[in-house]
C-alpha cells in the first residue's frame, strides 16, 4: 500500500488496478495506472475505445460493480485514500467533492423526473439547504452553463431538451455542489460537431472559473490537444505515455502516440486516406506477454515480446513506456 | 387530452358495437332457442303454436333484424327480461355485477400488495436464495390451475380448520347490524379473493422483477449513484419509479382478465357473481342475460385498455396525448 499522501495534487492515482472477474477468467481492464492532477489543471486521457478509460473513471468514483472490482492501488482525494473509504463516506464525496459527466446525455438523466428535481436531489443531499434555496441554486447553475430561460428548463423533463442542452444541464448538475475534482468521460462524443465545440469551451471556461482539477477523457486526440494541460495515453489498460500537451503533440516518443497523431486529419490537408494504425487492439482476454502494442508496432523487437516496458522518465514530466521510443 | 379521451371513447363504442353484433351471431349459432325449451316443456304443443311463438318472439325474422331490435332496446335502456329468473335483466345483473367487482377488485388489491414488494425484493437480490424462492413461488402461482387452489383453500380453511365458509356470498340473516353484515361479507370473500389473486400474484411478481431489473440497469441509475444518493432513493425514486410504467399497463389490463377469470372461482365457491350468471344463462338459453353479461365483459376489457393508456401517460412524461 502507498505510504504518503501527495502534497499539492487534488487527486493522485497510484498504481490503480481494476479487474473484471469474467467467466473466461480475470481481466485487468486497468493495470497499474498512475497520475496526479493539480488544482486548476486538466489532464487529458486518450486511447482507443475499450482501452479502459471509462473503467478508470468509474474506479475513481468507486462506481465499479460486480463482476468488476478495484483490485489494487490508491486514489488520494486530498489527504484521503478513497479506495479505503466506507460506502457511506463515498456517498458524501460523490456529487459534492468529486463529480462526473457521462458520455450519453440522452440516457444519463432519469426520463420521468424533471431536470430540476434531479438537480435538487443532489443539492439538498449535499448542501442541506431549503427547497427554495436549492431551487435557486439549480436555476443559477443552469444559467451559468448557458442554458436559455433556465427557470423553464428547470421544470422541463429531459426529453424536452436537445442533446446539447441536456449535456449542459448534466454539467450544471455535476458542478452544483462545487466539486474540486471533475471527471468528464467523453462528454462530447455523442453530440453534433458544432455543439461539441461549444461544450468544450464551456467546460474550459468553467474550469478556469472554478479552478477544479479536471480529468478529461476522449478517444479523440484532436479534442484533447485543445483542452488539456497534460495528456496521458492509454493502451489496453496501461499507460503508454504522459507528457505536457505541446510536447506530446509535437514530439511524441511512444510509437502508439506517434501513430495516433499521424491519424488526426490536419486542417486544409488533402488526403485520400488517413494513415490508420495497422492491426487491431488485442483483446484483454488474450494479451500477449510483453508489450501489448507489439503486434502493431514498427519498432517491436524481441525484448518487447519478453517483458513489459516500464514507464520511464525521458525528460521532466515526460514519461514513456517503450523499449524503442521514436526518435525526435 | 380531452380530445384524446373523446376520440378513444368513440373508437371504443364502435368496437363494442361490432363485437356485440358478433356475439349476437354466435349466440344464434348455438343449438336451441327459447322456443325449443317451451316445446320440450309442453308435449302437447302444435306446430301452429310453435310458429306463433316464434313470430311472437321475433325468432322468424332474419338475424340482423333481430339484432337491430335487440340493440335498439338496449340503447334505450331496456336490457330485456330474464326467462329463467322471471325478472328484468337489470334487477338480476346489478347485484351480481357489484359482487364480481368486489371480488375482482379485492383480488387485484391483494395481488398488487403482495406481488410488488416481492418482485422488487427479488430484483434487488437477484440470484440470491430469496430470489430463487420467490421465483419458484411465482411459477407455482402461474402454473397451478385456479380451481385446484380454490379446492385446496376450501379443504384447509373451511374443512380442516373451519374458519371461513366453504362457499356462498353472505349469510342469510335478517337481524344483522350493518357492521355485522359487512364482517359477514368479508368472511365469505376471503377464500375466493385469495384463490383469484393467487394466479395474478405469480404473474405480477415476474413482471415487477423484470421491470425493476430493466430499470436498475439503466444509465440514470449510475448517474444517481454518482450524485451520492442513498440506496432507498435510488431504488424507489429512480428504479421503481421507472419500473412502474410497464407495471401500470400490465395491472390495468389484467383487471379485465381477473374480471372474466372470476367465472371459475365463482363457480367453485358458489359466489353470486356475473361469471356464474353467464355460465347458467348460457346453459339455459337465457339469451338476454347472457348477451348483456357478455357486453359488460367486453366493455370492461376495452375500458381497462383505455385506462391503462391514460395512466401510462400520467406515469411517463414522454407520452403526450396530442
Ligand atoms: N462489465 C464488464 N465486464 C467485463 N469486462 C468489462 C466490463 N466493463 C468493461 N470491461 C472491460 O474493460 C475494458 C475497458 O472498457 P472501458 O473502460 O469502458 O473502455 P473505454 O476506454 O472505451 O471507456 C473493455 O474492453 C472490457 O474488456
Ligand atoms: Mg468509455
Amino acid at each position: 500500500m502507498p505510504e504518503s499522501p501527495p502534497q499539492e495534487a487534488v487527486v493522485k492515482v497510484e498504481n490503480l488496478q481494476t479487474t473484471f472477474h469474467t467467466r473466461i477468467g480475470p481481466v485487468r481492464a486497468v493495470d497499474g495506472v498512475s497520475y496526479a492532477i493539480g488544482k486548476g489543471e486538466t489532464l487529458g486521457i486518450v486511447g482507443e475505445s475499450g482501452c479502459g478509460k471509462s473503467v478508470t473513471a468509474f474506479s475513481l468514483m468507486r462506481l465499479i460493480e460486480p463482476p468488476g472490482e478495484v483490485t489494487g492501488g490508491a486514489v488520494w482525494l486530498g489527504q484521503e485514500n478513497i479506495l479505503e473509504a466506507s460506502e457511506t463516506r463515498m456517498r458524501e464525496l460523490r456529487g459534492s467533492r468529486m463529480a462526473i459527466i457521462f458520455q450519453e446525455p440522452m440516457t444519463a438523466f432519469n426520463p420521468v423526473l424533471t431536470i430540476g428535481y434531479q438537480m435538487d436531489e443532489q443539492i439538498s443531499r449535499h448542501l442541506g439547504v431549503s427547497r427554495q434555496e436549492s431551487r435557486e441554486r439549480a436555476i443559477d447553475m443552469l444559467s451559468l452553463v448557458g442554458i436559455p430561460s433556465p427557470r423553464e428548463r428547470y421544470a422541463n423533463y429531459p426529453h424536452q431538451l436537445s442533446g446539447g442542452m441536456r449535456q449542459r444541464a448534466m454539467i450544471a448538475m455535476a458542478l452544483s455542489c462545487d466539486p474540486e475534482f471533475l471527471i468528464a468521460d467523453e462528454p462530447t462524443t455523442a453530440l453534433d460537431v458544432t455543439i461539441q465545440g461549444q461544450i468544450l469551451e464551456l467546460i474550459q471556461s468553467l474550469q478556469e472559473r472554478l479552478s477544479m482539477a479536471v480529468q478529461f477523457i476522449t478517444h479523440d486526440l484532436g479534442v484533447i490537444s485543445e483542452i488539456s494541460d497534460r495528456v496521458l495515453v492509454m493502451y489496453a489498460g496501461r499507460t503508454c505515455e504522459v507528457a505536457p500537451t505541446e510536447i506530446l503533440m509535437s514530439a511524441p516518443r511512444h510509437p502508439y502516440t506517434s501513430a495516433l497523431i499521424r491519424s488526426i486529419p490536419k486542417f486544409g490537408q488533402r488526403v485520400s486516406r488517413l494513415p490508420a494504425i495497422e492491426g487491431s487492439v488485442p483483446s484483454l482476454y488474450e494479451l500477449p506477454s510483453g508489450c501489448a502494442f507489439q503486434n502493431r508496432c514498427p519498432n517491436a523487437g524481441q525484448r518487447c515480446r519478453d517483458s513489459h516496458p516500464p514507464l520511464t522518465e525521458m525528460a521532466s514530466g515526460h514519461q514513456v513506456a517503450c523499449f524503442h521510443p521514436v526518435d525526435r | 387530452m380531452t380530445a384524446y379521451i373523446l376520440r378513444r371513447l368513440l373508437q371504443t363504442a364502435v368496437v363494442i358495437l361490432l363485437l356485440s353484433y358478433f356475439c349476437y351471431l354466435l349466440m344464434t349459432l348455438m343449438p336451441g332457442d327459447p322456443v325449443d325449451e317451451m316445446i320440450m316443456a309442453n308435449p302437447e304443443i302444435t306446430s301452429a303454436d310453435i310458429d306463433r311463438l316464434r313470430a311472437l318472439h321475433g325468432l322468424d325474422q332474419p338475424v340482423w333484424v333481430r339484432y337491430w331490435n335487440w340493440a335498439s332496446s338496449i340503447a334505450s335502456g331496456d336490457l330485456g327480461y330474464s326467462r329463467t329468473y322471471r325478472v328484468p335483466v337489470t334487477d338480476i345483473l346489478g347485484p351480481r355485477l357489484l359482487n364480481t367487482f368486489v371480488l375482482a377488485g379485492a383480488a387485484l388489491l391483494v395481488a398488487v400488495i403482495v406481488a410488488i414488494p416481492l418482485g422488487v425484493w427479488a430484483a434487488l437480490r437477484k440470484n440470491s436464495t430469496a430470489d430463487y424462492v420467490i421465483n419458484l413461488f411465482a411459477f407455482a402461482g402461474i402454473s397451478v390451475p385456479s380451481f385446484w387452489i380454490a379446492i385446496v383453500l376450501i379443504l384447509v380453511f373451511a374443512v380442516y380448520i373451519p374458519i371461513f365458509p366453504a362457499g356462498g356470498t353472505g349469510s342469510i340473516a335478517f337481524d344483522m347490524t350493518p357492521w355485522e353484515s359487512f364482517v359477514d361479507r368479508l368472511k365469505y370473500l376471503v377464500l375466493p379473493v385469495l384463490s383469484l389473486s393467487f394466479l395474478s400474484i405469480g404473474t405480477y411478481v415476474r413482471y415487477t422483477r423484470a421491470a425493476m431489473l430493466e430499470s436498475m440497469g439503466n444509465d440514470y441509475i449510475r448517474t444517481a449513484r454518482a450524485k451520492g444518493l442513498g440506496w432507498p432513493r435510488i431504488y424507489l425514486m429512480h428504479g421503481f419509479r421507472n419500473a412502474l410504467i410497464p407495471l401500470i399497463t400490465v395491472t390495468a389490463l389484467s383487471f379485465s382478465t381477473l374480471f372474466s377469470g372470476a367465472i371459475i372461482t365463482e363457480t367453485v365457491f358458489a359466489y353470486q357473481g356475473v361469471g356464474q350468471l353467464v355460465f347458467e344463462s348460457i346453459q339455459s338459453n337465457d339469451f338476454n342475460v347472457a348477451m348483456v353479461a357478455f357486453m359488460i365483459s367486453v366493455s370492461m376489457v376495452l375500458l381497462m385498455n383505455l385506462i391503462a393508456d391514460l395512466l401510462y401517460g400520467v406515469a411517463d412524461p414522454r407520452i403526450s396525448y396530442a
